[in-house]
């Protein structure tokens, strides 16, 4: 008796969240339906070319195919890693990319706490839409103004030099300029840019403080730093560490724009390599092992600045 | 007394801030200036460093010679074209998903959620993604720089904050009960309302692929397929010449004055080019930019 008894309880659980289940998705498959495209988009560009990595541990010919081509293990990586030009490509990557970070990093948030203190808002609009118009021209305009602007002779950039009494430079010619090519031509162009998701957040600094501080006397620049700064550390940790991620992926299609036979010295970089090698060279799974190489560093460095802030003050990615 | 003299250096403070503030927007401002009056002046004055401040005579030469050039019209026509169908394609693909991940009573959202920002952070690289649109058969079809583009986690993620933030669980309750589909509540309720938000990825997307070069490098070599930046880029960075004026019929003393006038022109021309190029974005943005807050995704990974 009691067995049969147990067993039709548990008949009708199992019923019970079967109709459940069914309910659940006569209700939400619709949903569903809406998420596909976007799910099979990432399949195929993204998973599907993690998938193909794979090449970067073998010796990939067009002709025997992904699955045919010889398995080589770590081989390409040891390669690259012991390879005369791995020390100065990683070295001009890192230079240029953790310039970018300490020059690029806290321009935009230095301009927002600016223009937050703007009494005028017609006028911090105005100097906004300015600052904003660099971020929408292309990489090859700007490159392409790079060029005509640092030319020897009849670049703006040294005809002000010289106006100012010093000597004209041929500035792309040179390899020692080449990062702060790059880096202040991003600044000019991201400056304004960066600068709205700061002043969002500061947009939710409660002004009822504000108010209370000003009764006890408290300057602007006090307001600044013990109001506002606290405020919008969190959104600063979060950008900071989401950089972090990116530490090796250096925008190459500037510097494959800005390259020239002369300051290769000091602008190639693990990405243009790849390009360079991969695409001209047609060396697939050599590139395939560098690219490879780069996300992990990339991934590795995310999750460890991740976990130091996580640490240290409470904001993190997950 | 204390608050005389605090207002006093809060007045200060405003000023200093306000110099600077001018400053900065005058440096930022300068180079697109300077592009805007080197392409009106006579290449001849450029080229001497004459131009600084002011338009110095005043020619629209250059603007005459990039129009005659097929190549930038062609690359103008595929721009707009591509522009114009990856934007489409584009929302087609991430406004559903960012609804739909919005949910939060959806079964399985947050494996979806983790699916999608696993890519952001970690991805094949270049090649394999090259060998993909190669095996895929795009190789020199308009398709390899649409295809690939369409759809980007970050601009989904920034949808659905919006999402999130616009519409109640009570919204989708009431629409529920009223017999309203899925469907039916993702098209004739949510869309109608998110005007902003469909207009600030769609500028983000229209930037994005109106600027894109690289891929064109990558994937084309059929000259009637080259995008306006890809074309821009062998004028400007590789020093292509373009074949302004037919030679034929000329005398040699011309012929010399021709080609040396042409050098100059060069020059001109890429400053008006490069304003040319710009100028749609340019004008594109102003309109979406109250919105852009909207476009920021604070903390918004999380959740």
């Amino acid at each position: 008796m009691k067995p049969s008894v147990q067993n039709g309880t548990v008949l009708t659980a199992r019923n019970s969240r079967r109709l459940a289940a069914k309910k659940y998705w006569q209700e939400h498959w619709q949903y569903y339906v809406l998420l596909l495209p976007a799910v099979i988009f990432i399949i195929i560009f993204a998973y599907v070319p993690m998938y193909g990595a794979q090449i970067a541990f073998r010796d990939y010919k067009v002709k025997l195919g992904f699955w045919g081509s010889e398995w080589v293990g770590l081989e390409h990586f040891k390669r690259f890693v012991t390879s005369s030009n791995f020390w100065p490509l990683l070295r001009n990557t890192l230079s240029i990319s953790l310039y970018s970070l300490v020059a690029g990093f806290p321009a935009p948030i230095i301009l927002a706490f600016m223009l937050n203190e703007l009494q005028s808002s017609k006028l911090r609009k105005t100097i906004q839409m300015i600052t904003y118009a660099p971020h929408f021209i292309s990489a090859v305009a700007v490159c392409g103004l790079i060029h005509l602007f640092t030319q020897r002779e009849a670049g703006v950039i040294n005809l002000f030099i010289t106006l100012l009494g010093g000597e004209g430079i041929d500035f792309l010619s040179e390899p020692s300029y080449f990062s702060t090519i790059y880096v202040v031509s991003g600044i000019w162009q991201e400056l304004g840019w960066g600068t709205i998701i700061y002043l969002a957040a500061l947009s939710g600094v409660d002004p009822q403080i504000v108010e209370a501080s000003i009764i006890d006397g408290a300057s602007r620049v006090q307001k600044i730093w013990y109001i506002d700064i606290p405020t919008i550390l969190p959104t600063i940790i979060i950008l900071l560490i989401l950089n972090s991620g990116s530490i090796l992926n250096v925008g190459y299609e500037k510097v494959l724009l800005l390259q020239t036979p002369l300051n290769m010295g000091t602008s190639d970089i693990i990405s243009t390599y790849v390009y360079r090698l991969g695409i001209e060279d047609a060396q697939f799974s050599y590139t395939t092992a560098i690219g490879l190489f780069n996300s992990v560093v990339n991934l590795v460095m995310l999750s460890v600045v991740n976990y130091v802030s996580k640490r240290l003050s409470g904001s993190s990615l997950w | 007394m204390a608050m005389q003299r605090q207002t006093m250096s809060d007045k200060t403070f405003d000023i200093i801030n306000l110099v600077l503030l001018l400053a900065i927007t005058l440096v930022v401002l300068y180079p697109l200036y300077f592009t805007v009056i080197a392409s009106f002046s006579d290449p001849y004055a450029v080229v001497r460093g004459e131009v600084l401040l002011f338009i110095k005579d005043f020619t629209i030469e250059p603007y005459k010679n990039v129009f005659v050039n097929d190549e930038i019209w062609i690359g103008y026509f595929n721009s707009i074209v591509n522009t114009a169908v990856s934007v489409i394609y584009n929302l087609a693909l991430t406004i559903p998903a960012a609804f739909v991940l919005s949910r939060k009573t959806l079964k399985g959202r947050n494996i979806f959620m983790g699916f999608f920002v696993f890519t952001m952070y970690f991805g094949g690289g270049m090649i394999p993604g090259y060998l993909l649109v190669k095996n895929l058969g795009l190789m020199n079809t308009r398709w390899a720089l649409i295809i690939p583009a369409g759809f980007s986690v970050y601009n989904m993620i920034i949808a659905r904050t919006f999402f999130q933030s616009t519409f109640s669980e009570e919204l989708f309750e009431a629409a529920k009960i009223d017999g309203c589909s899925v469907f039916g509540i993702f098209f004739k309720i949510v869309l109608p309302l998110s005007g902003a938000i469909v207009a600030v990825i769609a500028l983000y997307v229209a930037v994005g692929h109106w600027n894109s070069w690289f891929g064109a490098l990558l994937y084309i070599t059929k000259k009637e397929l080259y995008p306006l930046q890809y074309i821009l880029r062998s004028i400007l960075i590789q020093n292509q010449e373009m074949n302004v004026i037919s030679t034929e019929g000329m005398q040699n003393a011309e012929m010399i004055q021709y080609f040396m006038r042409r050098r100059y022109m060069a020059e001109g021309m890429k400053y008006s080019l490069i304003f040319i190029s710009s100028l749609p974005m340019l004008i594109a943005y102003p309109f979406v930019q109250k919105y852009f807050v909207k476009g920021v995704m604070i903390g918004a990974i999380k959740g």
